[in-house]
């Protein structure tokens, strides 16, 4: 009966991988935001940031993910790292591959648990979290580099396939496809997510889930976890006849044959050994119904309760520091150079980067984005890239808006619906509209109209709310002015302007978003045409 | 327009005005509309009704599409779709009027009809926005994007003055009719936006324009793919704030519009009805000057139809 965990297993693991897979490769923008939750509100980390941030603000539903993936591992163990964690799955798809591509039938073993690695790895995370940075869980954590991996490294290949795809098509007359911009990701921003992605798929072609085992940190918690779980697999010594069978298909190598005995803390509920099992020797079983034979269970349950307590202390310090951050009074005034002060040279240094709408503040995007680049995937512009040192070393990969590249569009509001972190908090059209993200800042001295004395006005044209408008210089020209009030930080007309290499007009930053005024509204002085003017 | 049609219609242009520089003065010359001698007007401006109705009546008065475009002819229908902007803010051309153009190309013979821009905004949703994605393919035209730079090729402009080479769509190189269909608007960049303006967004690399003289490279870009019809629409006329416009309120509704195949006459006829004259405007005075098409409306045929 149990056997039939197994393939169930595979579909559900397939439905989630393709379609989570697909939400970060997808740049038709054809999948409504809602679906994007159903994908990622059981995805561990992502919600139980999500969880703290809304603390602060009164508890939403949406945020409870994390809670269900606690309950099920406390029933089941870690099956959240089969049938959930996309990572785990890929690791998954990359085990079989790596055993169709060997030649020699590949076969696991019991390997002993790398304690040491992954609990001080946990510990280390779980420290570096007192901090308020998250640079090292989101290094580690598996969603955000499956994340990465898809967004990053796949997406663009994805897209270069489109491209190809449709001008064959359109040589043959179809426009049924379009091509895209290739987005390419500055080289530094991979390197941390190559390095980890390489450890990833070097260990599961080797080893099955070592890196779930071993690194990752939501594995070692989960895994800690599951030491309590009502139902666990567990052999009947009486049936076993210690064929192996089992212990060849687990990739966790966490079955101990000889002496009859798994690490549950490693197993992620595959249930793979249930399907290879010939006599039904190694199944799911209440916990009661066999005594605690577990390895050194008083070790064990100590580990439990000093990890529970690590992880929940590690916690509370982060979401005091939320909860701080979300109370704390608007700063009014962050630094920014006023309009037109540049006179010496051509170089324009940005005070802030931009963050994103909706993310508040620098402050609250760094301590909530775990830098999956879901955004970056979704994002229909293409201005959100992901960092390298725009948020400073600790918020490496964390995306910033890059105005050189494109700009956020006026009443667009897709990365605030689909941020499963509560990184970037929904907004409104309405409210996206008035959100300053940064200012404008004019550099005179850069400006075409200024130093050719030719029209231009590339910047005013694209001003969604004349924030910068063309105001008369010398004889016909006309020549930008800013006004910081109504504008919005959109970028467009720093995208738009064609000076190089420094451009004549920045947006800056805000620190702290802020609402912009409304622009004014204009009336006509004189009335439409009676009669033809010519 | 093909080749050969083009080369005979040079030829015969070239001939009509050495003969007509022995016999008139050349204002006299531009006066007898060069670019179309059988067209019986050199403009048709149309008021008062609404956008299709007004264009049925205006090509009808210029011996209809059929004048225009040949059977089996491809067509670029290029409207201005720069932005994620609804009709109301008159920031792109009027969608129903884009449908009936299309719609009178197809029952003029035309094979294939194209519709695209290089838009400002994000391109898919300034198609959406805009309508004319919708009511283009509705009325049977392939809107196709303007997005991509491979889409562009490079073309030189002998006859520029700063803009000696330029990146043109594909699709504009491959048809044979050019039909260009501005809104009538404010710019802030360039003054105004009309029919040459509009012609931006058939190339790819605008920020050279921007950079290099504006207001000349507007005038050159005529030189390298002149327009075989233009129809201006100042249905809704944006009057500032633009060319993307901050709020409905920008919009003066006109219901005028404008159809000639002279782009410098239909941008001078335009400027009279934003309330401007062509020559304080850079490019019309500019092209003008090139020889490129006639700013003065007082030497041109003019059919007013008022509805």
């Amino acid at each position: 009966m149990q056997a039939y965990l197994k393939p169930a297993r595979v579909v559900v693991s397939i439905i989630m991988l393709a379609g989570t897979g697909f939400l970060f490769l997808d740049f038709s923008g054809s999948a409504p935001s809602a679906w994007f939750r159903y994908f990622t509100w059981l995805q561990f980390v992502p919600s139980i940031i999500d969880f703290l941030n809304t603390l602060g603000r009164g508890l939403a539903v949406t945020a409870f993910g994390f809670a269900a993936v606690l309950l099920l591992t406390l029933l089941f163990g870690r099956v959240y790292c089969s049938y959930i964690c996309p990572l785990g799955i890929l690791q998954d798809v990359i085990s079989r591959i790596s055993k169709k591509a060997k030649r020699k039938k590949s076969r696991f073993r019991f390997a002993p648990p790398k304690t040491w690695l992954r609990y001080s790895i946990l510990i280390l995370v779980c420290l570096s979290l007192f901090t308020g940075k998250l640079f090292l869980l989101n290094t580690l954590d598996p969603y955000s580099n499956f994340g990465r991996l898809m967004s990053d490294f796949l997406r663009p290949l994805y897209a270069a396939g489109n491209n190809l795809l449709t001008s064959l098509l359109q040589a043959m007359g179809s426009y049924a496809l379009y091509p895209v911009k290739v987005a390419v990701t500055d080289p530094y921003a991979l390197l941390v997510p190559a390095l980890i992605l390489t450890l990833v798929v070097w260990f599961s072609f080797r080893r099955g889930r070592l890196y779930c085992n071993a690194v990752c940190p939501l594995g070692t918690l989960l895994g800690l976890v599951s030491k309590i779980s009502l139902f666990k697999i567990r052999f009947d010594k009486a049936g076993c006849t210690r064929c192996g069978k089992c212990m060849f298909v687990c990739k966790s190598q966490c079955i101990d044959v000889k002496q009859q005995q798994i690490d549950f803390s490693r197993c992620v509920g595959c249930a793979d050994c249930l399907k290879a099992c010939d006599n039904n020797s190694i199944r799911y079983t209440f916990a009661s119904t066999e005594k605690a034979k577990i390895m050194q269970p008083d070790r064990s349950k100590r580990r439990f309760v000093m990890g529970s307590l690590l992880f929940i202390g590690a916690l509370s310090g982060l979401s005091i520091k939320s909860i701080a951050r979300n109370s704390k009074p608007k700063n009014s005034d962050p630094k920014t150079k006023g309009s037109g002060v540049n006179t010496g040279n051509e170089e324009v240094i940005k005070t802030h980067s931009v963050c994103p709408p909706g993310s508040q503040s620098i402050h609250h995007f760094t301590g909530a984005c775990t830098a999956c680049h879901l955004c970056v995937s979704a994002c229909p512009t293409g201005v959100l890239k992901p960092s390298f040192l725009e948020y400073g070393f600790f918020g490496m990969m964390q995306p910033y808006m890059d105005y050189h590249t494109s700009f956020c569009n006026y009443e667009c509001v897709r990365c605030t619906e689909i941020c499963p972190n509560g990184a970037i908090l929904p907004l409104t059209r309405e409210e996206k509209v008035l959100t300053q993200i940064g200012t404008v800042r004019f550099v005179r001295n850069n400006c075409i109209v200024h130093t050719d004395e030719t029209s231009c006005g590339s910047c005013s044209e694209h001003c969604p709310t004349k924030a910068v408008r063309m105001v008369p210089y010398k004889g016909e020209l006309t020549i930008p002015e800013v006004n910081v009030d109504i504008c919005v930080g959109c970028g467009a007309c720093e995208y738009a302007c064609p000076v190089t290499p420094n451009k004549a007009i920045i947006v800056d930053g805000c620190k702290e978003h802020r609402q912009a005024q409304k622009p004014k509204e204009e009336t006509l002085e004189e009335k439409p045409l009676e009669d033809f003017p010519f | 327009m093909k080749r050969r049609d083009f080369i005979t219609k040079s030829i015969g242009a070239g001939i009509a005005t050495g003969a007509g520089f022995s016999l008139l003065s050349i204002e006299e010359a531009f006066a007898k509309s060069l670019f179309n001698p059988h067209a019986p007007y050199d403009l048709v401006a149309v008021m008062g009704g609404e956008a299709p109705e007004m264009f049925e009546k205006g090509i009808a008065a210029l011996g209809g599409m059929k004048s225009f475009v040949k059977a089996g002819q491809t067509v670029v229908v290029k409207p201005n779709i720069g932005w994620d902007r609804t009709p109301e803010f008159g920031a792109n051309t009027n969608p129903e009027l884009i449908a009936k153009i299309v719609e009178h190309c197809f029952n003029a013979g035309a094979k294939d009809v194209f519709v695209f821009d290089h838009t400002c905004d994000n391109w898919q949703k300034a198609y959406a926005t805009s309508g004319i994605e919708k009511a283009a393919k509705d009325a049977g035209a392939k809107v196709i994007p303007g997005n991509s730079e491979g889409q562009y090729k490079s073309v030189s402009v002998p006859k520029g003055k700063q803009l000696k080479e330029a990146k043109v769509h594909e699709t504009i190189l491959g048809s044979d009719v050019l039909i260009n269909v501005p809104v009538l608007k404010h710019h802030d960049g360039a003054g105004v936006s009309f029919a040459m303006k509009n012609l931006m967004g058939i190339v790819w690399d605008r920020g050279f324009w921007h950079k290099n003289d504006l207001q000349q490279c507007i005038a050159d870009m005529v030189t390298c793919r002149k327009p075989d019809l233009n129809i201006i629409d100042g249905y809704r006329v944006m009057k500032k704030n633009g060319p993307k416009g901050v709020s409905v309120s920008n919009v003066s509704v006109e219901k005028a519009q404008i159809i000639s195949t002279d782009i410098v006459a239909a941008d001078a006829a335009a400027a009279k009805i934003f309330g401007k004259e062509p020559d304080s405007i850079g490019h019309i005075r500019i092209a003008h000057e090139m020889g490129l098409g006639q700013s003065d409306l007082s030497k041109l045929n003019v059919n007013r139809i008022r509805i």
